[in-house]
């Protein structure tokens, strides 16, 4: 099976890391992972921020360079739900502008085939356990787009359940948002602290090594919280977790 | 709305003072987290949930799409059964149709049961205005009113106060306006009830006008309905001789088979509840039982022009049972005051920038006040996409177009002070469709990143106040996928 990483403009940029362990965890699990270099933004940030304008060429450019794929796996459940959730209604907005059908052809074909990395790998692919090793005390946090766009449900849980060595703590208050929120953390910057000071306090009380998520931008967020507050605790995206291997950790 | 949430400061800036005050942060997680999980066990045990709230939504927009019909319907049912019906297009004349009618009795003081309307229109502060004292009798409205205060909760207006809080508002207010406080009053939960009820029932029995809104108006038969826990709303609503309800004109539902549905979802989404203790319902009036006149004042103060917007539209199927607050993490830190609206939280935060326009800094920022989390929009029991709103709200506010204002169509300018950020919007979205653009950027962001400082000057240290910046790697992503072939030296024999 042929598929196209849409690694997200955020992780490109600031996170390679995760893209090549998404390249090597699909790897060995005997899926030939393609990146399309014309990709570069879901367009999510303009959405969100009130730019839907903005957003449809961006979404477009996302349409014609993934059309061809029979999957686009991305490990990032905002701009997962950004494509599944939001480029419909774009569509809809359009016809509802008087602007015809046009936008919503171009993007019908991309959403069905758009998943997130978790969503990919239990549904897609089929497993569960993916022969991962990671001997750390993890707690997860489930991002909301994630959790209540995409319904990801327990497949995050189940795959890192399945990691040998890793202990797998319970964050209190884990469904709460951890006030990331894209521009809502620079708009309203004292909400959005107090969120995440607050989703640090939970997650430092697991006692866990690390903090894992399935969207590098709440991790940023996160990250940058407890690195101010000096937690020791480490943000760590799934894709990373999942990719690792005995070998590796003993290499 | 009403005068005193005029000039109030945008949301952020009435947000940080709320964030820093430890007690509010306190009263407010108490509270909010303690009802949040009463609702849910109590949604959790009806089986057909998700049946119930889609059959809410239903209703709703059904009502909402043949409102004209189903308002006529009400005002000949009401009429027919005795009431008389008065049409208010604003909340000035609202406020002044019920002045009138309180001066034709001849009194100078009105009871009142709670009312999300009346509290939206400023109904107290215009009856004052006209020398007409209006008592509230909700005990957490009668806190706020005592202690010359705003509610912060649409349910419970008195949230931000804790017990020690509220004992030291009785001890000094109830004198001023009535029977003052027992001597010895301490803040044990049923000495502030049996203060509250001794306070109350003198003006239960003198009062001779009563005022109310309504949770639901069943237009087959003109019958209204209020819902409450305490019982005081029912002494309004039977001891006095005129009987005043204002009502929005969303709150109509077509037939009784329509209002099962909400009197099973709103006790359950507001109080966490099965069923409320009271559920008072009448129509028009009864020969020697109750009010002897009653009148209805039906209010749209911008709900036509909400229900032009094909997507703000579902704002109006809100039932006020407050779901949406008690879980929401922008409320919970920000607390209600911050809103500057008698709508708080995410319903708040789309509906008074639909009635009252995007026009000042408060409104223009509550599309904002929200992460979009969505966790709003999976309690609401009629399904309202709060997110989907706020969203494009903030398209209103960014870009301004179409809209419907008193009526009349309008086109409506952007909002100030969004100029430099509609520009970086552009210039991303033109550095996106330009991937070598976009690789110059990341390549000059590696090459420079020892030179990055951790903390950002001007309007970066909106981030860097409270965050470390996230490390620039040596190599993006996509200039590693060229070097190596896609990975190839990495992922060789590792397929399994």
């Amino acid at each position: 099976m042929r598929v196209a990483l849409f690694l997200t403009c955020v992780n490109d940029t600031l996170y390679p890391d995760t893209g090549r362990a998404v390249v090597r965890l699909l790897t060995r699990l005997g899926v030939e992972v393609d990146f399309p270099m014309g990709q570069t933004c879901c367009g999510q940030a303009h959405y969100n921020t009130g730019y839907r304008h903005e957003a449809e060429p961006l979404a477009v450019r996302f349409a014609e360079v993934f059309r061809g794929y029979e999957a686009i796996v991305t490990p990032s459940g905002s701009c997962g739900a950004m494509v599944r959730e939001l480029y419909p209604r774009l569509g809809e907005r359009a016809r509802a502008e008087g602007r015809g059908d046009t936008l919503a052809a171009t993007l019908a074909p991309v959403v069905p085939k758009t998943y997130e990395l978790t969503e990919f790998l239990v549904d897609v692919v089929g497993v569960t356990d993916v022969g991962a090793y990671y001997p750390h005390t993890v707690t997860y946090h489930p991002t909301c787009h994630g959790l209540r766009s995409l319904g990801l449900g327990d497949r995050p849980r189940r795959l890192l359940e399945a990691v040998r060595g890793l202990e797998l703590v319970e964050l209190p208050g884990a469904e709460e948002c951890c006030g990331f929120g894209g521009t809502f953390a620079v708009k309203n910057p004292d909400v959005s602290a107090a969120m995440g000071a607050d989703k640090v306090r939970h997650a430092v009380s697991t006692g866990a090594e690390v903090l894992c998520a399935a969207d590098n931008s709440c991790l940023m967020h996160l990250g940058g919280t407890m690195a101010r507050l000096r937690t020791g605790l480490r943000p760590v995206h799934i894709a990373e977790i999942l990719a690792s291997t005995e070998g590796e950790a003993r290499g | 709305m009403s005068g005193t949430y005029l000039g109030m400061p945008a949301f952020p800036e009435a947000a940080r003072t709320a964030v820093r005050d430890a007690t509010l942060r306190g009263n407010l997680r108490h509270a909010t987290h303690t009802i949040r999980a009463k609702r849910a066990a109590a949604v959790a045990e009806v089986s057909d949930w998700a049946a119930l709230r889609e059959a809410g939504r239903r209703i709703k927009d059904h009502t909402l799409r043949h409102l004209d019909r189903y308002l006529e319907q009400v005002e000949a049912s009401v009429t027919a059964a005795g009431g008389i019906v008065h049409w208010a297009a604003d909340a000035d004349e609202a406020n002044r149709i019920v002045a009138r009618l309180v001066r034709e009795t001849g009194e100078s003081e009105v009871v009142k049961v709670k009312s999300m309307a009346t509290q939206e229109t400023g109904l107290n502060e215009a009856l004052a205005e006209e020398g007409i004292r209006a008592y509230e009798t909700d005990l957490a409205e009668l806190i706020v009113q005592l202690g010359r205060d705003r509610p912060s909760h649409i349910l419970v207006p008195a949230i931000h106060r804790n017990r020690g809080e509220i004992r030291d508002v009785f001890r000094a207010e109830m004198g001023a306006w009535g029977r003052p406080a027992p001597e010895g009053l301490t803040d044990t939960p049923a000495q502030l009830a049996e203060a509250a009820r001794l306070h109350l029932r003198e003006k239960f029995l003198r009062a001779k006008v009563g005022v109310s809104g309504a949770n639901f108006v069943v237009a087959e038969t003109g019958t209204l309905v209020v819902v409450e826990s305490e019982g005081n709303g029912r002494m309004c609503l039977t001891l006095p001789e005129t009987l005043i309800s204002v009502v929005g004109i969303e709150k109509v539902v077509p037939t009784w088979r329509d209002l099962e549905v909400f009197l099973q979802t709103l006790p359950r989404s507001s109080t966490a509840e099965r069923m409320n203790p009271y559920t008072s319902m009448w129509t028009g009036t009864t020969e020697g039982d109750g009010p002897r006149v009653f009148h209805l004042v039906l209010l749209d103060n911008g709900r036509t022009d909400t229900l032009a917007d094909e997507v703000g539209r579902q704002a109006l199927r809100c039932i006020r049972c407050s779901a949406c607050l008690n879980v929401c993490p922008v409320y919970e830190r920000a607390g209600g005051h911050a809103y500057g609206s008698v709508y708080p939280g995410p319903i708040g935060a789309i509906l008074s920038p639909q009635l009252r326009g995007t026009g000042s800094a408060v409104d223009a920022s509550l599309p904002y006040a929200s992460s979009l989390c969505g966790a709003c929009y999976e309690v609401c029991p009629v399904a309202i996409d709060i997110p989907e709103v706020l969203v494009h709200l903030r398209e209103r506010v960014v870009q301004g177009g179409p809209a419907v204002r008193g009526g009349n169509r309008v086109v409506l300018r952007p909002a100030r002070g969004h100029a430099a950020e509609r520009a970086a919007m552009r210039a991303a979205r033109w550095a996106f469709a330009r991937p070598g653009v976009l690789r110059t950027g990341q390549r000059l962001a590696s090459r420079t990143r020892r030179f990055h400082p951790r903390t950002l000057p001007g309007p970066g240290r909106a981030w860097s106040a409270t965050r470390d910046l996230p490390p620039v790697p040596a190599e993006p992503f996509r200039d590693w996928w060229r070097r190596t072939g896609g990975g190839a030296d990495e992922t060789k024999g590792a397929a399994r």
